[in-house]
């Protein structure tokens, strides 16, 4: 029996820390482990006991790339819990402030973490040495993400501008405007990163995943939506814990999501383009089109491109937004504590991100539930690796771990999120 | 260079990859060996300036500062984390086993320490960048300060003071908002109290605050014992003046 073992002990280019494992015995594929080894961090923990109005600050500490997520599934579950919903303006400033992440969170991931894989780097700034004009165009269309952030904000980490009903203080009409040259040019680059995108060689490799994500009757997603699959899901928001549940496995700090009597599925960017392709904006249809993508996209490889249709999409709506602004009359809308169970799903830069809080009638925590995106792809991340090394096993050792971890990569896999929660080795026998 | 990671966020790092007009130039400078997030680039070694990121909370992590010190030229530790144990120390105050069972129906596959720890409290450290998140203006002036051999020009008043100075209304004074910043370290740039909000502290302790005088003013403003505890609990929990200040209010919230 030969066996043989491919291992990445400490996987690059993810956001914390992860390692991979894929055990080959005889030609098969008989394991394949994505190991989580970030340190937990105990944040359920620690929430019980503070105030409703600390959660959004507390919980955006959980991931540095995508603070913003976590404020919004914060706050729409505290808002929840205490039956106040948050209309007008207010709601399309969050929308906005939510189309900075986005944007900066994926055009981090294009060209920084992912694009390299295609080209053959190790890294943006390695590549920056042939490719000086592409990586600069990067990171200027991510740097117009992040000021949407500061101005709405305060800074694009750790934004200390949300809070619950609203914000501490919105920006005027003028301060908005003053965003919107600089959003044009950036849409124009993001049409062109689409473009540019599609030229990358894409492994061949296609898979039957369940999608899933938020749904909304007339908008591409952000804040709220109902919880729907391509394999029949249908709920509300609130009935996430009846149909999804965690399991720890020995191997990673970080608990596997599946749904029930059902198995792994599929949450991010390329879930939303599956379920909503219809409700993306015009321009980001074209784009995608141009790419040569359908409404449906099934190979995890391609979600560089989905990537960049939902910036273009993200710039199409901040810009919609900054235009039929008008400045509400209070930052926030009164949000009083009421003992209560609340729950919010957001959509993360990476995928659905659920936030479940019991409160008491001074709105202090009594629990709390965090699940991040990244716990829940484990498991489909997993089912890709064994597939990519056993469609590839001829490969050599080093071109074949390499594959392994852009296969993982594609997932944008947010590891200080899933530990709240990662670790790549590939045995081979 | 190298950059390093413990438990955290991964933000402050990531300040790095946010200097969008600054990161190529810096590369141009220093040539980045060693950082997971942004390359596989594997460098063994040694490092002229390592940047680490993160606090200290697993036996494994604790072995590691050791390595990274002795390949280490001059070390910077950057964030709240990894100048103060982060948000993750408020384990600190409680007992960890309690919170892996929160968290992990089989708690026996975790392997973590009691508390979670800055770097300073296992390697000797060369400079401490606050903030959580650090300021990138502050992050380039430190890796600048390396580059020209000379201490980094970082101020370590109060964001009060550079509030006055930019003229803000203070929140404290003019609508009755506790605000921390007569106490917290400066380099944000005033963010809080600029947008009406109260400073959180995320900077942890300015040099010497008197936190007993702003825990009375914020009394008078009709804060409780129970919120004076969580507003020092806070990222920098286990800052010493924080955590010294937080738990004179735990004695008075539960008196005996
Ligand atoms: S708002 Fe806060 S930081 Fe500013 S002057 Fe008042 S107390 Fe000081
Ligand atoms: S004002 Fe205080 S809490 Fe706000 S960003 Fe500055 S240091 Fe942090």
């Amino acid at each position: 029996m030969k066996k043989k073992t491919i291992r990445v002990d400490h996987l690059a280019r993810v956001e914390g820390e992860g390692a991979l494992t894929v055990t080959i015995k005889d030609g098969q594929v008989v394991d394949a482990q994505l190991r989580i080894f970030e340190p937990p961090r105990f944040f359920e923990a620690f929430l019980r006991g503070r105030s409703f109005t600390e959660a959004a600050d507390i919980t955006s500490r959980i991931c540095g790339i995508c603070p913003v997520a976590y404020q919004m599934s914060a706050v729409h579950a505290m808002e929840d819990a205490c039956g106040v919903k948050v209309d007008g303006s207010l709601r399309a400033l969050r929308r906005l402030i939510y189309c900075g992440e986005w944007i900066e969170s994926h055009v981090l991931h294009i060209y920084m973490l992912h694009a390299p894989d295609f080209l053959g780097y190790a890294g943006a700034i390695e590549m920056a040495k042939d490719h000086a004009g592409i990586v600069q165009r990067g990171l200027q269309i991510k740097k117009a993400g992040n000021a949407i952030i500061s101005l709405m904000g305060g800074r694009s980490i750790h934004p200390i501008n949300v809070r619950l009903g609203g914000f501490f203080k919105t920006p005027t009409k003028r301060e908005l405007a003053s965003l919107t040259d600089r959003l044009l040019w950036a849409r124009d680059a993001a049409v062109e990163t689409v473009r540019w995108a599609a030229t990358l060689p894409f492994p061949d490799y296609e898979r039957d995943y369940e999608f899933v994500a938020l749904r909304h009757p007339d908008e591409y997603p952000f804040n709220e939506g109902r919880l729907v699959s391509n394999k029949g899901l249908d709920l509300s928001v609130r009935e996430y814990d009846e149909h999804f549940e965690e399991e720890q496995v020995p191997h990673s700090n970080a608990l596997h999501s599946k749904i029930r009597g059902r198995g792994g599925y599929f949450v991010g960017p390329m879930a939303r383009y599956n379920l909503n392709f219809d409700r993306l904006s015009p321009l980001a249809q074209e784009a995608a089109r141009a790419a040569g993508l359908g409404p449906a996209c099934r190979n995890p490889f391609k979600g560089i491109l989905i990537r960049g249709v939902e910036v273009v999409y993200a710039f199409d709506e901040a810009l919609r937004i900054i235009a039929a602004y008008e400045a509400p009359e209070h930052p926030a809308v009164p949000v009083l504590p009421r003992p209560a169970v609340g729950y919010a799903a957001t959509e993360a830069p990476r995928g659905t991100l659920y936030h479940r809080y019991r409160i008491d009638e001074q709105g202090t925590i009594l629990d709390a539930k965090i699940v991040p995106p990244t716990s829940q792809n484990q498991k489909v991340m997993e089912d890709d690796l064994r597939r990519v090394v056993e469609k590839e096993i001829d490969l050599p050792q080093e071109k074949l771990t390499w594959r392994c971890e852009q296969t993982i990569r594609n997932y944008d896999p947010c590891i200080s999120c899933s530990t709240h929660f990662l670790r790549l080795e590939i045995r081979r026998g | 260079m190298a950059v390093w990671k413990f438990a955290s966020c991964d933000g402050c790092q990531l300040t790095l990859l946010n200097c969008e007009d600054e990161l190529l130039p810096i590369a141009g400078e220093v040539e980045i060996v060693y950082f997971r997030e942004a390359t596989r680039a594997d460098g063994k070694g040694p490092y002229d300036l390592s940047l680490v990121d993160g606090s200290i909370t697993t036996p494994r992590d604790a072995a590691a500062i050791q390595e990274i010190r002795k390949r280490s030229k001059y070390l910077v530790s950057i964030g709240a984390c990894a100048t103060a144990g982060g948000i993750q120390a408020l384990r600190n105050f409680r007992d960890v086993k309690e919170f892996v069972s929160m968290v992990y129906a089989t708690p026996a596959y975790i392997n973590t320490l009691e508390k979670s720890t800055p770097i300073a409290a296992h390697v000797p450290v060369d400079y401490e960048l606050r903030g959580c998140p650090i300021n990138k203006n502050q992050l380039i002036e430190v890796i600048r300060a390396y580059l020209q051999g000379r201490k980094p020009v970082i101020p370590s008043h109060s964001v009060c003071i550079d509030c006055k100075r930019k003229g803000n209304i203070c929140v404290m004074v003019a609508h009755g908002t506790p605000c921390l910043g007569p106490v917290t370290h400066t380099g944000c740039g005033v963010l809080c109290p600029s947008y009406n909000r109260g400073c959180y502290g995320c900077f942890g302790p300015m040099e010497t605050p008197n936190t007993g005088s702003l825990s009375e003013g914020w009394r008078r403003l009709g804060t409780n014992e129970a919120d004076l505890l969580r507003v020092f609990r806070n990222f920098n929990a286990d800052a010493e003046a924080f955590r010294k200040e937080s738990l004179r209010h735990e004695e008075k919230d539960h008196p005996g």
